[in-house]
Formats: structure tokens, sequence, C-alpha cells
């Protein structure tokens, strides 16, 4: 942490981390739909790999700009896209978390998700960073921007559901 | 080692294949599992008269850039040298085996083996050994070592709009021969232009790589699979389309047409193909009128291992390449062009959403062919009935209802295969 940045408050910290857990479970636990809840308005959430984002490239895997398009992505899964059924299971890191501004926080942590499928099958499926910039508003925490950006440049099978 | 003739070493499979005798309408499904078939096919298709495409022009642009990729199971390397020359060559050392050329992509004076540090110029040629003398005057190379007979093994390299192929064979007609005039002018028209990488990824599909390349050729599947259309009530104002098919039946183009065209409208309604949907968040597919002739979407397919789509504006190569008789690894290259504005740029970008391993239009299709390799494992004898738009493999311009593009590819497969 850089002198310019205060030091975070103990129960903003344990709100946030509390939050970035919450997010993790309700995907686990196949609440899909309360993932949009976790996002401002005009939130963009991006998954992408680690070259992509090196190269600089703007298309990574998956990519929402504003609540709208998350919303279509959840009804698509739930409507319209096929796919062999399947759950994760998010092990999420201790978080790096940095007050930029008062309420407005920049966050790291470090994932591995396993997925297990429909014929039983239960693999690592994914592995990497979160880099969020997020908002505390009324007490509240909300994702400004989750970044997702996996180690490897290969999907096995597909991606449907966020991470 | 010289590539072998395919004719020459021809073997013959233990169980012979003989194919239905309703021919490209049907295909049996031991030839996606069949390990012996699959061996075969390194030597008949992928080592054998056919142009492979290598990589972009784009990841070797500049003298030193090295690209490894794969053609079938064999690993290449492709470089440009300082003169400018491209080449490829296998990815495997003249002495030990070793892959050479560790990186994806990286930029070197010359390829060197960590193994024993044998060092090649950038156009496979071998140029020092180490302890050739030997260490005071102990060991070395034999008196009649000669450089100039070890290399890396090359393939011969030709490029069309930005993309790279090669072959193993002497026999492959020239790559212009090879695609056809139909085929080459519509790959001009989509990348016949400076084009600029967007994005990069893979997919692991668990199943043979021929089932892909069905499935890309499939017209028939496209809106029953693929339902996010439907599900959206996008109104996509567009007609049937048609396929075409080249002459030896091994590429296609299927295309769909707008229904309104407004050809002089072209460069002043930028936003005049916007589309009606119940979507949240319609920017995703916010586009514009890109091209005179109409089509709107479009999938072109190079045998064996070669896509390009153009949907709305998103533009993308794709590849596949096999990792085994039952899995294949499928690459995806999202492309838009050096001229695109900042807005045509932000358009393709958020249609990137469309396709790739999480697209909204294609997911189905990671998890579609491992369910017919699934389904079809146990069942080698049995055959896939392909009759749809008839029985035989000819362009139709007027309907896309139609598997006529897949029975064109086991056309040229069966041809290449010697399968009769």
């Amino acid at each position: 942490m850089n002198a310019q940045e205060a030091a975070l408050d103990p129960s903003t910290w344990l709100k946030v981390e509390s939050f970035l857990a919450d997010y993790a479970h309700r995907l686990d636990d196949g609440l899909i739909d309360e993932w949009t809840g976790f996002f401002t308005e005009d939130a963009t959430y991006q998954i992408t790999t680690r070259e992509n984002h090196e190269a600089g490239y703007p298309i990574g895997i998956m990519l929402c700009k504003g609540k709208g398009m998350m919303e279509d992505r959840v009804l698509a899964l739930k409507t319209a896209n096929v796919f062999e059924p399947h759950t994760y299971c998010h092990i999420v890191g201790r978080p790096d978390l940095k007050e930029a501004s008062p309420g407005k926080l920049a966050a790291r942590s470090n994932f591995v998700v396993y997925r297990t499928m429909e014929d039983g099958e239960a693999r690592l499926f994914a592995s990497g960073k979160y880099l969020d910039r997020i908002v505390v508003e009324g007490g509240r925490p909300r994702f400004r921007e989750r970044r997702v950006l996996l180690d490897s440049r290969r999907i096995d099978v597909l991606l449907v559901y966020p991470l | 080692m010289n590539s072998p003739s395919f004719a020459a070493t021809a073997a013959a499979l233990t169980e012979p294949l003989d194919w239905p005798e309703e021919g490209v309408a049907r295909v049996p499904f031991r030839v996606f599992s069949d390990a012996e078939i699959y061996a075969l096919e390194q030597e008949r298709i992928f080592r054998g008269p056919i142009w492979n495409f290598l990589c972009m022009e784009a990841d070797v642009a500049k003298p030193g850039d090295v690209r490894t990729t794969w053609v079938g199971e064999t690993p290449v390397v492709v470089t440009r040298d300082h003169d400018l020359e491209l080449h490829a060559m296998i990815n495997r050392c003249a002495h030990k085996g070793a892959l050479v050329c560790l990186k994806q992509r990286e930029n070197r004076e010359s390829l060197t083996c960590v193994y024993h540090a044998w060092n090649y110029g950038l156009d496979g040629r071998l140029k020092t050994v180490a302890f050739r003398n030997g260490i005071k005057g102990k060991g070395g190379m034999p008196e009649d070592f000669d450089p100039s007979k070890h290399r890396l093994q090359p393939l011969r390299v030709a490029t069309f709009c930005g993309l790279v192929f090669g072959t193993f064979s002497e026999e492959t007609e020239s790559l212009e021969e090879y695609l056809g005039a139909p085929m080459s002018k519509f790959l001009a028209r989509n990348l016949g232009r400076p084009l600029k990488v967007l994005g990069v990824h893979s997919q692991m599909i668990h199943n043979n790589w021929k089932l892909y390349a069905e499935n890309v050729r499939d017209s028939y599947h496209a809106t029953l699979l693929h339902t996010f259309y439907t599900t959206f009530n996008v109104n996509r104002l567009d007609m049937d389309g048609g396929i075409i098919l080249s002459d030896k039946k091994w590429h296609h183009i299927s295309y769909t047409k707008r229904a309104t065209l407004a050809a002089e409208k072209e460069y002043d309604s930028v936003h005049s193909s916007q589309f009606k949907s119940d979507l949240a968040g319609p920017e995703l597919l916010k586009a514009w009128d890109e091209f005179e002739d109409g089509i709107t979407h479009s999938i072109q397919t190079v045998f064996p291992t070669l896509v390009v789509h153009f949907t709305l504006n998103s533009l993308a190569v794709r590849y596949f390449v096999p990792r085994g008789v039952d899995k294949t690894e499928l690459y995806w290259v999202f492309l838009g062009y050096e001229r695109d504005d900042a807005e045509q740029q932000e358009m393709r970008v958020m249609q990137g959403n469309l396709t790739g391993a999480a697209g909204l239009v294609s997911l189905e299709d990671g998890c579609i062919n491992s369910f017919v390799q699934r389904g079809t494992r146990a069942s080698p004898e049995a055959e896939a009935f392909i009759e749809m738009g008839g029985k035989v493999a000819e362009s139709n311009e007027s309907s896309r209802a139609t598997e006529a593009s897949v029975r064109g590819f086991w056309h040229g497969y069966r041809n290449i295969m010697g399968f009769h």
C-alpha cells in the first residue's frame, strides 16, 4: 500500500471481505438470479485471459457493460443456451484492498474454481485473479467493475455461468 | 526424413472400412473413435496434399518473429527471417527430436534447442553444433559429420489475405488453386485489408476433430440449437441465404442476406442494421452495414481445419487442432481492421459476446459435438443419416435448410482418405 492510500477502517474491510465471499457463495449455490445484484447499474463485468490482458486485446471471453447485459446473460443461460448442467466451487484467496478515495476501493484476489459436471466429474476449471473496483454506498459494497483474469487461454468445453 | 508419399505408405486398416452404399448421406460412426483411422488421417490429410492453416501473418510480422503451431498432431514453428522471408518447419530438433521452440510467440535471432544447444537459422538450417570438435581434442562429431545434412524439416509456405498456410507435400497444388476463385474472393472480401487482432482464446472440446468440421458446415442446426436470437425476439430482417461449395467440395461458404438492400445508403446509414429485440442491453447487437452485397452473416471453411466467420460486424478466424481421437482444441482469433474507428471497434468488441467459448450463439457447439462423441462411441457399426436438403453435395443458393456442406466435407474426406 503506498503513502497516498489511507488505511482502510476495519469495519469497511470486513464488510468488503464478506461481500467478496458472498458473491462466490451465491454463484456456487446456484443463485444465479442474485448475481446482478452485486453490481452497480453501469458496472462492467469481464472475463478475459492473462494473454489478452497483457497484449491489450479488448475481446476476452465475456463482456457485460451495464446491468442490462448481465441480466440478458442470466436470461440466456436459463432459457436459450444449451449445456450440460454443472456447478461451481470457488476458492477465493484473501483480498488485497486499497481505498482510492472515500467509498471507492480497488481489490485484487486470487481464485480457483472447480466445476462438477452432470456425469459426476469434478475438475479444476479456472484459476486466476479478480481485479475489482468497488463502491461502498449507504454501507453497501457493489462492484463498479469486476475483471476476471484467467491464467489460461484455454476453456474446457464452454463457459456459461459467470465466475 | 522426407514426408511419406501417401500412396506409397497407405497402410491398410486392420479392419477395412466399407463406406455405406448411400455414400455421403451416411457416415459410419467408427470414423469418430477409431484410433487407426485417426493415425491414417495424420498421414493422408494433415501431412498429405492439402494446405494447413498455420497462423496469422500478424503473428510473424517482424524479422525474428517466431510462432509455434500445429499441423494435425505435428508441432510446427513459423518464422520470419531478416530478409522478410517466411519459413515453416517441424518444431523438432534434428538431433534428439526435442521441441526447439517452446513459447507460443517470441522474437529471436536464431533457434537453439535447449537440450544440446544445436543452433539453427530462422530458415531452419543447422548453423552450429555444440562441442562439434570435442573438448581438448577429445570427443566431438566424426570427421564425416556434415551440418548441411541436418536441418529442421521444412514445410512449403504460402500466404493469402493475412493467413499463413503450410503443406508437407510436394504434390499439393498452389494455394490459389487449392482455394479456388469463389473461396478466394470471399476470403478477400472479409480479410483482404490490414487486420487488427482484437482477442484470442481457445476451447478444448471433447470430440473428434471431424465432428467440429461437420458442425461448422451444418446450416441446419443453427437456429435449432442456438436459440439466443429467437429467445430475445431479435428481429433479424434476414432472408434466407445460400451455400456455396468449392470444386472438390472441401471448402464452403454459408451466407445470409438482409431482406432490404439499401446499398446506396451503405455509408450514410451506419446504424441501419439495428435490431429490434427484447434485450435489456441492446448495445450487444449495435451494428453497422459494412458491405454492399447485403450479406450480414457468413461462415466459410477451408479444408481441413480453418473457419472464418463474419456475423454482423464480428469477424473471427477459428481453427481447430486434433489433440487425440476424441479431443480437439478450437482456437478463436477475433479481428477488426486497421481502418476501424473507435465506435466501429467498440461494436466489434460487444458483438464478440456472440461467439467464442462463452458465445451467446456459439457456446452450445462446445458440448454438442461431445454429445455425439459419447452417443456414438459404442456403436462404430451404426451410421449418421444426413439427407436434409437431398442426398448429394451441391451448392444451394436458395436455402440453408440443408446439410449439403456436411455432405461436401464427407465427399472430400472419402476421396483423400481412399474410403470408397
